[in-house]
C-alpha cells in the first residue's frame, strides 16, 4: 500500500471544475436580496421597540388579487377620534418578501382630523402585509392581508 | 425634481376634515435594479415627505423603496384657520422640492 503524500496538493479533476462551473453560474442567477419572515418580524420589533402589537382597530385596504405588483393602492385606517387625548402616532406598513421589509412610516397627529392614509407600493411577489399603529397611549394594534400577485414588480425587464 | 400636483380644496369651515392628495413625478430607483451593463443602478428615492399647515406639521412619511414610482399620498387635515399648506419632497441627494397653497378658513 502507498501511502498519499501528505504534502500533494488535492489535483481538481475535470468532473469537479465542471461541478465549480456549473455552481458558479447558478449563484450568479439568484436573486440579490430578499426579506423574509424573519427580517419582518425584526423590522415590526424594531418599530414597536420589542412590544408585540394587538390585532384589531387598524384596517388594511389593498387588493387581494393584484395584477401588477409596480402599483398596488394600498389604503390604512384607524379606529381613532384622533383628539389631543388620544389619537394614533405613527402608522407602519411592512412586507414580506420585497427586497425591503419595510414600505413605509407615517406620522399623523390630531392635526390630521382622521388616521386614514392611502398611497401606492410596489410588491415583488404574493406576500403578507402588515400594518401596525402606535396609538398616543402607547398601545399597538395591527392587521395583515396576504395577497396573490400575478405581475411582480421585479419582473419587469 | 418634476412639478408636484397637489389637490386641495381652497375654501374649508373651521372643524372641517378636508382630504390632501399630494402626487410627485420622481423614478423611485429602488437600488435593487441592474441596468443595461448590468451593474446596480444606484437608489434614488424620495426618503420623506412632510406636509405643514402655518408652519404646524400635519402629517409627515417616512418612505422606503417600496414605494411605487411617482409617490402618490392622499391623507387628511382638521382645518383650523385660513393660511398657506407646504408640502416638502426631499430625495436621497439631499434636494427638496417645496410647493405651497393657499387656504381660506371660514
Amino acid at each position: 500500500m502507498t501511502p498519499r503524500h501528505p504534502s500533494t496538493p488535492p489535483v481538481a479533476s475535470r468532473r469537479t471544475v465542471l461541478a465549480l462551473g456549473s455552481g458558479a453560474l447558478a449563484s450568479l442567477v439568484v436573486r440579490p436580496a430578499a426579506a423574509t419572515p424573519e427580517a419582518l418580524q425584526a423590522a415590526i420589533a424594531d418599530f414597536t421597540k420589542g412590544a408585540t402589537a394587538q390585532p384589531g382597530r387598524v384596517r388594511l385596504d389593498i387588493p387581494l388579487l393584484v395584477e401588477n405588483g409596480n402599483a398596488v393602492p394600498l389604503t390604512v385606517r384607524v379606529d381613532s377620534p384622533m383628539t389631543a387625548q388620544d389619537h394614533v402616532r405613527r402608522i407602519a406598513v411592512f412586507n414580506e418578501k420585497n427586497p425591503l421589509p419595510n414600505v413605509a412610516v407615517f406620522h399623523l397627529s390630531p392635526r390630521s382630523g382622521r388616521a386614514q392614509v392611502s398611497t401606492r407600493i410596489r410588491l415583488g411577489d404574493s406576500q403578507i402585509i402588515v400594518a401596525v399603529a402606535e396609538l398616543s397611549d402607547g398601545s399597538l394594534w395591527s392587521a395583515q392581508a396576504e395577497l396573490i400577485v400575478t405581475l411582480p414588480s421585479c419582473a419587469e425587464n | 425634481m418634476a412639478r408636484p400636483l397637489v389637490n386641495v380644496p381652497a375654501r374649508a369651515r373651521p372643524g372641517e376634515i378636508i382630504e390632501i392628495k399630494a402626487l410627485i413625478a420622481h423614478p423611485m430607483e429602488t437600488g435593487f435594479r441592474t441596468g443595461p451593463d448590468g451593474a446596480l443602478v444606484p437608489r434614488d428615492i424620495i426618503h420623506r415627505f412632510l406636509c405643514t399647515w402655518n408652519g404646524q406639521e400635519v402629517f409627515s412619511a417616512d418612505l422606503f423603496p417600496a414605494i411605487s414610482a411617482n409617490p402618490y399620498l392622499a391623507f387628511t387635515a382638521l382645518a383650523t384657520q385660513s393660511g398657506t399648506i407646504t408640502f416638502r419632497w426631499i430625495d436621497d441627494q439631499g434636494g427638496a422640492q417645496v410647493h405651497s397653497v393657499e387656504i381660506t378658513v371660514a
